[in-house]
Protein backbone atom coordinates (compact mmCIF):
# COMPACT_ATOMS: atom_id res chain seq x y z
CA UNK A 1 0.00 0.00 0.00
CA UNK A 2 1.38 3.63 -1.21
CA UNK A 3 1.25 5.41 2.06
CA UNK A 4 -1.06 8.76 0.76
CA UNK A 5 1.41 11.29 1.92
CA UNK A 6 5.00 10.70 2.79
CA UNK A 7 6.98 13.53 4.45
CA UNK A 8 11.20 13.69 4.51
CA UNK A 9 13.16 15.90 6.41
CA UNK A 10 11.35 18.89 6.03
CA UNK A 11 13.05 22.05 7.59
CA UNK A 12 12.08 25.44 7.82
CA UNK A 13 13.96 27.97 9.45
CA UNK A 14 13.82 32.01 9.97
CA UNK A 15 17.08 33.26 9.57
CA UNK A 16 19.43 31.69 12.22
CA UNK A 17 16.00 30.30 14.11
CA UNK A 18 14.73 26.66 13.66
CA UNK A 19 11.23 26.68 12.76
CA UNK A 20 11.29 22.98 12.40
CA UNK A 21 13.45 20.36 11.37
CA UNK A 22 14.35 16.99 10.55
CA UNK A 23 10.47 16.24 10.14
CA UNK A 24 9.33 12.86 8.71
CA UNK A 25 6.47 10.53 8.25
CA UNK A 26 4.17 8.49 6.32
CA UNK A 27 0.30 9.10 6.69
CA UNK A 28 -1.93 6.49 5.09
CA UNK A 29 -5.61 6.38 4.36
CA UNK A 30 -7.81 7.05 6.88
CA UNK A 31 -5.28 7.71 9.25
CA UNK A 32 -5.61 10.97 11.78
CA UNK A 33 -2.36 12.11 13.09
CA UNK A 34 -2.41 14.31 15.69
CA UNK A 35 0.95 16.97 16.50
CA UNK A 36 0.84 18.36 19.67
CA UNK A 37 3.45 20.82 21.53
CA UNK A 38 3.62 24.26 23.33
CA UNK A 39 3.55 27.42 21.70
CA UNK A 40 6.10 28.20 19.41
CA UNK A 41 7.17 24.45 19.12
CA UNK A 42 7.16 24.59 15.42
CA UNK A 43 3.70 22.40 14.82
CA UNK A 44 1.69 25.35 13.17
CA UNK A 45 4.70 26.18 10.91
CA UNK A 46 5.21 22.20 9.90
CA UNK A 47 1.64 22.36 8.82
CA UNK A 48 1.79 25.80 6.56
CA UNK A 49 4.73 23.62 4.78
CA UNK A 50 3.06 20.44 4.90
CA UNK A 51 -0.08 22.24 3.25
CA UNK A 52 2.10 24.55 0.76
CA UNK A 53 1.63 27.59 2.99
CA UNK A 54 5.03 28.27 3.60
CA UNK A 55 8.10 26.53 1.28
CA UNK A 56 10.19 24.56 3.65
CA UNK A 57 13.71 25.00 3.09
CA UNK A 58 14.84 21.68 2.70
CA UNK A 59 12.59 17.96 2.48
CA UNK A 60 9.94 16.35 0.03
CA UNK A 61 6.17 16.33 0.63
CA UNK A 62 4.75 13.56 -1.65
CA UNK A 63 1.34 13.19 -2.07
CA UNK A 64 -0.38 10.80 -3.74
CA UNK A 65 -2.00 11.99 -6.55
CA UNK A 66 -5.08 10.32 -8.05
CA UNK A 67 -3.72 11.38 -11.46
CA UNK A 68 -0.14 10.58 -10.97
CA UNK A 69 0.23 8.62 -7.82
CA UNK A 70 3.14 10.42 -5.61
CA UNK A 71 4.51 13.63 -6.38
CA UNK A 72 6.78 16.02 -4.35
CA UNK A 73 4.51 18.66 -3.68
CA UNK A 74 6.96 21.04 -2.74
CA UNK A 75 8.60 20.96 -6.14
CA UNK A 76 5.01 21.02 -7.90
CA UNK A 77 4.17 24.26 -10.21
CA UNK A 78 1.70 26.55 -8.21
CA UNK A 79 -1.39 26.01 -10.55
CA UNK A 80 -1.04 22.81 -9.89
CA UNK A 81 -0.82 22.92 -6.31
CA UNK A 82 -3.45 25.42 -5.93
CA UNK A 83 -5.70 22.69 -8.04
CA UNK A 84 -4.76 20.42 -5.16
CA UNK A 85 -5.63 22.34 -2.78
CA UNK A 86 -8.99 23.20 -3.83
CA UNK A 87 -9.71 19.28 -4.33
CA UNK A 88 -7.52 16.40 -2.90
CA UNK A 89 -6.53 18.87 0.20
CA UNK A 90 -8.42 21.08 2.57
CA UNK A 91 -7.55 23.22 5.13
CA UNK A 92 -9.61 24.56 8.43
CA UNK A 93 -7.90 27.09 10.30
CA UNK A 94 -7.90 28.15 13.89
CA UNK A 95 -10.00 31.24 12.95
CA UNK A 96 -13.45 30.48 10.88
CA UNK A 97 -13.07 34.10 10.04
CA UNK A 98 -9.37 33.28 7.84
CA UNK A 99 -10.81 30.07 6.22
CA UNK A 100 -14.09 31.71 5.31
CA UNK A 101 -15.10 34.58 2.77
CA UNK A 102 -17.09 36.74 5.74
CA UNK A 103 -19.05 38.88 2.75
CA UNK A 104 -20.66 36.12 1.07
CA UNK A 105 -23.38 34.01 2.38
CA UNK A 106 -23.04 30.49 4.31
CA UNK A 107 -24.70 28.90 0.91
CA UNK A 108 -22.24 30.90 -1.00
CA UNK A 109 -18.95 29.80 0.91
CA UNK A 110 -19.70 26.55 0.30
CA UNK A 111 -20.72 26.75 -3.31
CA UNK A 112 -17.23 28.90 -4.26
CA UNK A 113 -15.75 25.62 -3.68
CA UNK A 114 -17.51 23.55 -6.08
CA UNK A 115 -17.66 26.49 -8.52
CA UNK A 116 -13.55 26.13 -8.42
CA UNK A 117 -13.72 22.68 -9.28
CA UNK A 118 -16.11 22.80 -12.11
CA UNK A 119 -19.90 22.54 -10.98
CA UNK A 120 -21.63 25.64 -12.72
CA UNK A 121 -25.55 24.89 -12.22
CA UNK A 122 -27.09 27.36 -9.96
CA UNK A 123 -29.72 24.35 -8.56
CA UNK A 124 -27.21 21.59 -7.44
CA UNK A 125 -24.53 23.80 -6.14
CA UNK A 126 -27.69 24.73 -3.60
CA UNK A 127 -28.65 21.60 -3.28
CA UNK A 128 -25.40 20.32 -1.98
CA UNK A 129 -24.74 23.19 -0.43
CA UNK A 130 -27.34 22.84 1.86
CA UNK A 131 -27.23 18.94 2.50
CA UNK A 132 -23.50 19.83 3.54
CA UNK A 133 -25.22 23.06 6.36
CA UNK A 134 -27.34 19.74 7.51
CA UNK A 135 -24.54 17.71 8.07
CA UNK A 136 -22.45 19.90 10.20
CA UNK A 137 -25.77 20.92 11.71
CA UNK A 138 -26.82 24.29 10.78
CA UNK A 139 -30.33 24.67 9.87
CA UNK A 140 -30.91 24.95 5.71
CA UNK A 141 -32.74 28.04 6.85
CA UNK A 142 -29.65 30.16 7.54
CA UNK A 143 -28.21 29.22 4.13
CA UNK A 144 -28.79 33.10 2.66
CA UNK A 145 -26.98 34.50 5.98
CA UNK A 146 -23.74 36.12 6.31
CA UNK A 147 -21.03 34.34 8.57
CA UNK A 148 -20.64 37.49 10.23
CA UNK A 149 -24.01 36.52 11.77
CA UNK A 150 -23.40 33.24 13.10
CA UNK A 151 -22.08 32.53 16.52
CA UNK A 152 -18.01 30.90 16.85
CA UNK A 153 -18.77 27.43 16.77
CA UNK A 154 -21.53 28.12 13.82
CA UNK A 155 -18.72 29.62 12.15
CA UNK A 156 -16.13 26.88 12.63
CA UNK A 157 -19.11 24.27 11.39
CA UNK A 158 -19.21 26.18 8.28
CA UNK A 159 -15.78 25.99 7.62
CA UNK A 160 -15.42 22.24 7.92
CA UNK A 161 -18.48 22.34 5.32
CA UNK A 162 -16.64 24.34 2.95
CA UNK A 163 -13.59 22.21 3.01
CA UNK A 164 -15.39 18.85 2.92
CA UNK A 165 -18.00 20.14 -0.13
CA UNK A 166 -15.63 19.01 -2.37
CA UNK A 167 -14.83 15.32 -1.15
CA UNK A 168 -10.87 15.82 -0.32
CA UNK A 169 -8.80 13.05 0.86
CA UNK A 170 -6.29 15.22 3.13
CA UNK A 171 -7.36 17.60 5.52
CA UNK A 172 -5.01 19.57 7.92
CA UNK A 173 -6.48 21.70 10.83
CA UNK A 174 -4.93 24.07 12.93
CA UNK A 175 -6.26 24.04 16.16
CA UNK A 176 -9.75 23.12 15.23
CA UNK A 177 -11.44 23.00 18.05
CA UNK A 178 -9.01 26.05 19.68
CA UNK A 179 -11.33 29.18 21.31
CA UNK A 180 -14.36 27.33 21.65
CA UNK A 181 -16.47 26.74 24.60
CA UNK A 182 -16.51 23.16 25.67
CA UNK A 183 -19.74 22.39 24.81
CA UNK A 184 -19.44 23.60 20.96
CA UNK A 185 -16.02 21.26 21.19
CA UNK A 186 -17.55 17.73 21.70
CA UNK A 187 -20.27 18.43 19.16
CA UNK A 188 -17.27 19.59 17.12
CA UNK A 189 -15.12 16.53 17.99
CA UNK A 190 -18.18 13.80 17.27
CA UNK A 191 -19.23 15.62 13.78
CA UNK A 192 -14.94 15.31 13.10
CA UNK A 193 -14.59 11.87 13.59
CA UNK A 194 -18.32 10.61 12.03
CA UNK A 195 -17.07 12.53 8.95
CA UNK A 196 -13.54 10.62 9.19
CA UNK A 197 -14.84 7.47 9.28
CA UNK A 198 -17.36 7.89 6.76
CA UNK A 199 -15.51 9.78 4.06
CA UNK A 200 -12.49 7.53 4.68
CA UNK A 201 -10.50 10.79 5.51
CA UNK A 202 -7.05 11.39 6.42
CA UNK A 203 -6.60 14.39 8.76
CA UNK A 204 -3.21 15.79 10.11
CA UNK A 205 -4.66 18.22 13.37
CA UNK A 206 -2.66 20.07 15.13
CA UNK A 207 -3.38 21.17 18.41
CA UNK A 208 -2.01 21.93 21.95
CA UNK A 209 -5.11 20.28 23.50
CA UNK A 210 -4.40 16.29 24.77
CA UNK A 211 -7.72 15.28 25.05
CA UNK A 212 -8.80 16.12 21.78
CA UNK A 213 -6.14 14.20 20.41
CA UNK A 214 -7.03 11.73 22.54
CA UNK A 215 -10.54 11.09 21.04
CA UNK A 216 -9.63 12.03 17.36
CA UNK A 217 -6.02 10.87 16.41
CA UNK A 218 -4.78 7.55 15.55
CA UNK A 219 -1.33 8.86 15.93
CA UNK A 220 0.68 11.43 17.85
CA UNK A 221 4.06 13.67 16.97
CA UNK A 222 5.39 15.70 20.15
CA UNK A 223 7.72 18.84 18.82
CA UNK A 224 9.47 20.35 20.79
CA UNK A 225 11.45 23.76 19.88
CA UNK A 226 11.09 22.38 16.08
CA UNK A 227 12.40 18.92 16.51
CA UNK A 228 9.62 15.64 16.48
CA UNK A 229 10.97 13.84 20.12
CA UNK A 230 8.36 11.48 20.15
CA UNK A 231 5.67 9.46 17.72
CA UNK A 232 3.56 6.95 17.65
CA UNK A 233 0.17 5.58 18.34
CA UNK A 234 -1.64 8.02 20.20
CA UNK A 235 -2.60 6.07 23.28
CA UNK A 236 0.69 5.01 23.89
CA UNK A 237 2.73 8.56 24.22
CA UNK A 238 -0.17 9.39 26.26
CA UNK A 239 0.12 6.32 28.72
CA UNK A 240 3.71 5.87 28.36
CA UNK A 241 5.07 8.50 27.19
CA UNK A 242 8.91 7.71 26.94
CA UNK A 243 10.76 10.92 26.47
CA UNK A 244 11.22 13.82 29.52
CA UNK A 245 8.87 16.32 27.48
CA UNK A 246 6.19 14.60 26.58
CA UNK A 247 6.16 13.03 30.66
CA UNK A 248 6.18 16.71 31.45
CA UNK A 249 3.22 17.72 29.16
CA UNK A 250 1.01 14.51 30.04
CA UNK A 251 1.99 15.28 33.80
CA UNK A 252 1.10 19.24 33.49
CA UNK A 253 -2.48 18.58 32.62
CA UNK A 254 -5.36 19.31 35.12
CA UNK A 255 -8.00 16.79 35.67
CA UNK A 256 -11.28 17.79 35.36
CA UNK B 1 -3.11 -17.04 19.33
CA UNK B 2 -0.95 -14.70 21.78
CA UNK B 3 2.33 -15.39 22.57
CA UNK B 4 4.75 -13.21 25.01
CA UNK B 5 8.88 -14.14 24.80
CA UNK B 6 10.78 -13.22 27.41
CA UNK B 7 9.42 -9.52 27.75
CA UNK B 8 10.57 -6.39 30.23
CA UNK B 9 8.99 -3.38 30.92
CA UNK B 10 10.37 -0.31 33.20
CA UNK B 11 9.47 3.32 33.36
CA UNK B 12 12.07 6.19 33.47
CA UNK B 13 10.84 9.35 35.14
CA UNK B 14 13.02 11.85 33.56
CA UNK B 15 11.67 14.33 35.92
CA UNK B 16 11.67 12.83 38.91
CA UNK B 17 15.19 12.98 39.19
CA UNK B 18 15.24 10.33 36.11
CA UNK B 19 14.34 7.66 38.33
CA UNK B 20 13.81 4.14 36.53
CA UNK B 21 11.02 1.97 37.80
CA UNK B 22 11.59 -2.38 36.38
CA UNK B 23 8.30 -3.40 36.58
CA UNK B 24 8.36 -6.47 34.44
CA UNK B 25 10.72 -9.11 33.51
CA UNK B 26 11.25 -12.52 31.94
CA UNK B 27 7.35 -12.36 31.03
CA UNK B 28 6.21 -15.61 28.88
CA UNK B 29 3.22 -16.30 28.23
CA UNK B 30 1.01 -18.24 25.82
CA UNK B 31 -2.28 -18.34 24.97
CA UNK B 32 -3.83 -21.03 22.33
CA UNK B 33 -7.76 -20.31 20.23
CA UNK B 34 -10.33 -21.11 22.69
CA UNK B 35 -8.51 -20.89 25.91
CA UNK B 36 -8.49 -18.66 28.62
CA UNK B 37 -6.20 -17.58 30.79
CA UNK B 38 -5.92 -15.34 34.28
CA UNK B 39 -3.62 -13.43 35.50
CA UNK B 40 -2.91 -13.29 38.94
CA UNK B 41 -0.85 -11.63 41.91
CA UNK B 42 -1.43 -9.05 44.05
CA UNK B 43 -2.63 -5.45 43.64
CA UNK B 44 0.97 -3.87 41.66
CA UNK B 45 1.98 -6.93 40.96
CA UNK B 46 2.08 -5.66 37.32
CA UNK B 47 -1.14 -7.69 36.05
CA UNK B 48 -2.86 -4.35 34.12
CA UNK B 49 0.88 -3.74 33.06
CA UNK B 50 0.84 -7.12 31.52
CA UNK B 51 -1.81 -6.65 29.84
CA UNK B 52 -1.37 -3.15 28.47
CA UNK B 53 2.03 -4.51 26.99
CA UNK B 54 -0.46 -7.01 25.07
CA UNK B 55 -2.70 -4.24 23.93
CA UNK B 56 0.65 -1.72 23.15
CA UNK B 57 -0.44 0.48 24.98
CA UNK B 58 2.64 0.30 26.80
CA UNK B 59 6.06 -0.15 25.06
CA UNK B 60 7.84 -3.12 25.94
CA UNK B 61 11.42 -2.61 26.99
CA UNK B 62 12.37 -6.02 25.12
CA UNK B 63 11.17 -9.46 24.07
CA UNK B 64 8.70 -10.52 21.70
CA UNK B 65 5.09 -9.67 22.32
CA UNK B 66 2.90 -12.07 19.21
CA UNK B 67 -0.82 -11.50 18.51
CA UNK B 68 -1.69 -13.33 15.80
CA UNK B 69 1.42 -13.52 14.27
CA UNK B 70 2.58 -9.38 14.49
CA UNK B 71 5.03 -8.63 16.84
CA UNK B 72 3.26 -5.71 18.97
CA UNK B 73 6.50 -4.69 21.00
CA UNK B 74 8.02 -3.41 17.65
CA UNK B 75 4.83 -2.52 14.99
CA UNK B 76 4.03 0.55 13.56
CA UNK B 77 1.45 2.29 14.61
CA UNK B 78 -0.38 1.61 11.48
CA UNK B 79 -0.15 -2.12 11.99
CA UNK B 80 -1.30 -1.84 15.48
CA UNK B 81 -4.43 0.01 14.86
CA UNK B 82 -5.34 -2.57 12.14
CA UNK B 83 -4.71 -5.38 14.79
CA UNK B 84 -6.73 -3.27 17.25
CA UNK B 85 -9.55 -2.84 14.88
CA UNK B 86 -9.87 -6.46 13.39
CA UNK B 87 -8.01 -8.96 16.27
CA UNK B 88 -7.41 -7.64 19.26
CA UNK B 89 -10.28 -6.64 21.67
CA UNK B 90 -9.62 -4.45 24.89
CA UNK B 91 -12.44 -4.11 27.57
CA UNK B 92 -10.94 -1.90 30.27
CA UNK B 93 -12.48 -0.52 33.09
CA UNK B 94 -12.77 2.79 32.07
CA UNK B 95 -15.35 3.94 29.14
CA UNK B 96 -13.43 6.43 26.91
CA UNK B 97 -16.13 7.70 24.33
CA UNK B 98 -16.79 11.09 22.40
CA UNK B 99 -19.34 13.24 24.66
CA UNK B 100 -22.48 13.61 22.95
CA UNK B 101 -22.69 10.34 21.02
CA UNK B 102 -25.06 7.78 21.75
CA UNK B 103 -24.77 4.84 23.37
CA UNK B 104 -26.35 2.58 20.67
CA UNK B 105 -23.56 3.97 18.30
CA UNK B 106 -20.61 3.83 20.53
CA UNK B 107 -20.61 0.06 20.85
CA UNK B 108 -21.91 -0.19 17.42
CA UNK B 109 -18.66 2.02 16.33
CA UNK B 110 -16.15 -1.40 16.53
CA UNK B 111 -18.50 -2.74 14.28
CA UNK B 112 -18.35 0.00 11.97
CA UNK B 113 -14.57 0.13 12.04
CA UNK B 114 -14.61 -3.40 10.42
CA UNK B 115 -16.97 -2.12 7.53
CA UNK B 116 -19.88 -4.09 8.90
CA UNK B 117 -23.44 -2.37 7.04
CA UNK B 118 -24.97 0.25 9.30
CA UNK B 119 -28.15 -1.48 10.24
CA UNK B 120 -26.75 -4.74 10.91
CA UNK B 121 -24.29 -3.49 12.91
CA UNK B 122 -27.14 -1.52 15.11
CA UNK B 123 -28.98 -4.35 15.33
CA UNK B 124 -25.82 -6.33 17.11
CA UNK B 125 -25.34 -3.69 19.13
CA UNK B 126 -28.85 -3.37 20.15
CA UNK B 127 -28.94 -7.17 20.95
CA UNK B 128 -25.89 -6.96 23.29
CA UNK B 129 -27.68 -3.64 24.97
CA UNK B 130 -30.83 -5.68 25.76
CA UNK B 131 -29.03 -8.88 26.86
CA UNK B 132 -26.99 -6.80 29.38
CA UNK B 133 -29.82 -5.49 30.94
CA UNK B 134 -29.51 -1.46 29.96
CA UNK B 135 -33.26 -0.04 29.26
CA UNK B 136 -33.69 1.02 26.26
CA UNK B 137 -34.80 4.56 26.87
CA UNK B 138 -31.00 4.76 27.75
CA UNK B 139 -29.91 3.87 24.40
CA UNK B 140 -30.05 7.39 22.45
CA UNK B 141 -28.34 9.05 25.24
CA UNK B 142 -24.52 9.16 25.73
CA UNK B 143 -23.25 7.24 28.28
CA UNK B 144 -20.94 9.95 29.95
CA UNK B 145 -23.85 10.30 32.23
CA UNK B 146 -24.68 6.55 33.40
CA UNK B 147 -23.82 4.95 36.45
CA UNK B 148 -20.85 3.10 36.90
CA UNK B 149 -22.17 -0.06 36.71
CA UNK B 150 -24.05 0.76 33.73
CA UNK B 151 -21.09 2.65 31.59
CA UNK B 152 -18.97 -1.24 32.61
CA UNK B 153 -22.09 -2.71 30.63
CA UNK B 154 -22.03 -0.29 27.93
CA UNK B 155 -18.04 -1.14 27.76
CA UNK B 156 -18.82 -4.57 28.04
CA UNK B 157 -21.27 -4.26 25.48
CA UNK B 158 -19.04 -2.49 22.45
CA UNK B 159 -15.81 -4.90 24.01
CA UNK B 160 -18.29 -7.72 22.40
CA UNK B 161 -19.97 -6.48 19.64
CA UNK B 162 -16.89 -7.35 16.99
CA UNK B 163 -16.20 -10.90 17.55
CA UNK B 164 -12.69 -10.73 18.16
CA UNK B 165 -10.21 -13.56 17.62
CA UNK B 166 -8.28 -12.34 20.92
CA UNK B 167 -9.18 -10.33 23.80
CA UNK B 168 -8.25 -8.36 27.34
CA UNK B 169 -10.79 -8.87 29.87
CA UNK B 170 -9.73 -6.48 33.05
CA UNK B 171 -12.26 -7.06 35.84
CA UNK B 172 -15.04 -7.70 33.31
CA UNK B 173 -17.09 -8.81 36.42
CA UNK B 174 -16.52 -5.94 38.57
CA UNK B 175 -19.18 -3.62 39.85
CA UNK B 176 -22.09 -6.01 38.39
CA UNK B 177 -25.02 -7.48 40.00
CA UNK B 178 -25.64 -11.35 39.95
CA UNK B 179 -27.91 -11.40 37.10
CA UNK B 180 -25.77 -9.18 34.73
CA UNK B 181 -21.96 -10.89 36.03
CA UNK B 182 -23.84 -14.42 34.75
CA UNK B 183 -24.59 -12.43 31.70
CA UNK B 184 -20.90 -11.36 31.27
CA UNK B 185 -19.83 -15.12 32.06
CA UNK B 186 -21.92 -16.80 28.94
CA UNK B 187 -20.59 -13.91 26.86
CA UNK B 188 -16.99 -15.37 27.70
CA UNK B 189 -17.84 -19.07 27.05
CA UNK B 190 -19.55 -18.21 23.82
CA UNK B 191 -16.04 -16.00 23.05
CA UNK B 192 -13.91 -18.94 23.94
CA UNK B 193 -16.50 -21.34 21.73
CA UNK B 194 -15.64 -19.44 18.77
CA UNK B 195 -11.98 -19.95 19.23
CA UNK B 196 -11.01 -16.59 21.16
CA UNK B 197 -7.98 -16.73 22.77
CA UNK B 198 -8.40 -14.37 26.11
CA UNK B 199 -6.12 -13.14 29.12
CA UNK B 200 -8.08 -11.78 31.51
CA UNK B 201 -7.92 -10.07 35.07
CA UNK B 202 -10.54 -11.50 37.43
CA UNK B 203 -10.58 -10.51 41.45
CA UNK B 204 -13.92 -12.54 41.38
CA UNK B 205 -12.53 -16.16 42.46
CA UNK B 206 -15.86 -17.75 41.86
CA UNK B 207 -15.78 -16.44 38.25
CA UNK B 208 -12.42 -16.93 37.47
CA UNK B 209 -12.61 -20.51 38.32
CA UNK B 210 -15.85 -20.86 35.60
CA UNK B 211 -14.41 -19.38 32.58
CA UNK B 212 -10.51 -19.58 33.06
CA UNK B 213 -8.64 -22.45 31.89
CA UNK B 214 -5.52 -21.65 33.38
CA UNK B 215 -3.66 -19.11 35.86
CA UNK B 216 -0.69 -16.91 35.29
CA UNK B 217 0.80 -15.66 38.67
CA UNK B 218 2.35 -12.26 37.10
CA UNK B 219 4.75 -11.89 40.75
CA UNK B 220 6.75 -14.78 39.24
CA UNK B 221 7.60 -11.59 36.33
CA UNK B 222 8.17 -8.64 39.31
CA UNK B 223 11.68 -8.12 39.33
CA UNK B 224 13.43 -7.84 42.86
CA UNK B 225 10.86 -10.46 44.17
CA UNK B 226 11.61 -13.86 42.67
CA UNK B 227 15.28 -13.17 42.96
Amino acid sequence: MTPLLQVKGIEKRYGARIGCTDVGFDLYRGEVMGIVGESGSGKSTLLNCLAGHLEPDAGQVVFDTRADGPVDTVTMSEPERRMLSRTDWAFVHQHARDGLRMSVSAGGNIGERLMAVGDRHYGDIRDKAIDWLGRVEIEAARVDDRPTAFSGGMQQRLQIARNLVTGPRLVFMDEPTGGLDVSVQARLLDLLRGLVREMGLSAIIVTHDLAVVRLLADRLMVMKDGHVVEAGLTDQVLDDPQHAYTQLLVSSVLQV
Amino acid sequence: MIELKDVSKSFTLHNQGSAVIPVMEGASLKVAPGECVALTGASGAGKSTLMRVIYGNYLAASGQVLVGGLDVAKAEPREILALRRETLGYVSQFLRVVPRVPTLEVVAEPLLAVGCEKQAALDKAAELLKRLNIPERLWTLSPTTFSGGEQQRVNIARGFAHEYPAMLLDEPTASLDAQNRETVLSLIKEAKERGAAIVGIFHDVDARERVCDREVNVSEFTPGVAA
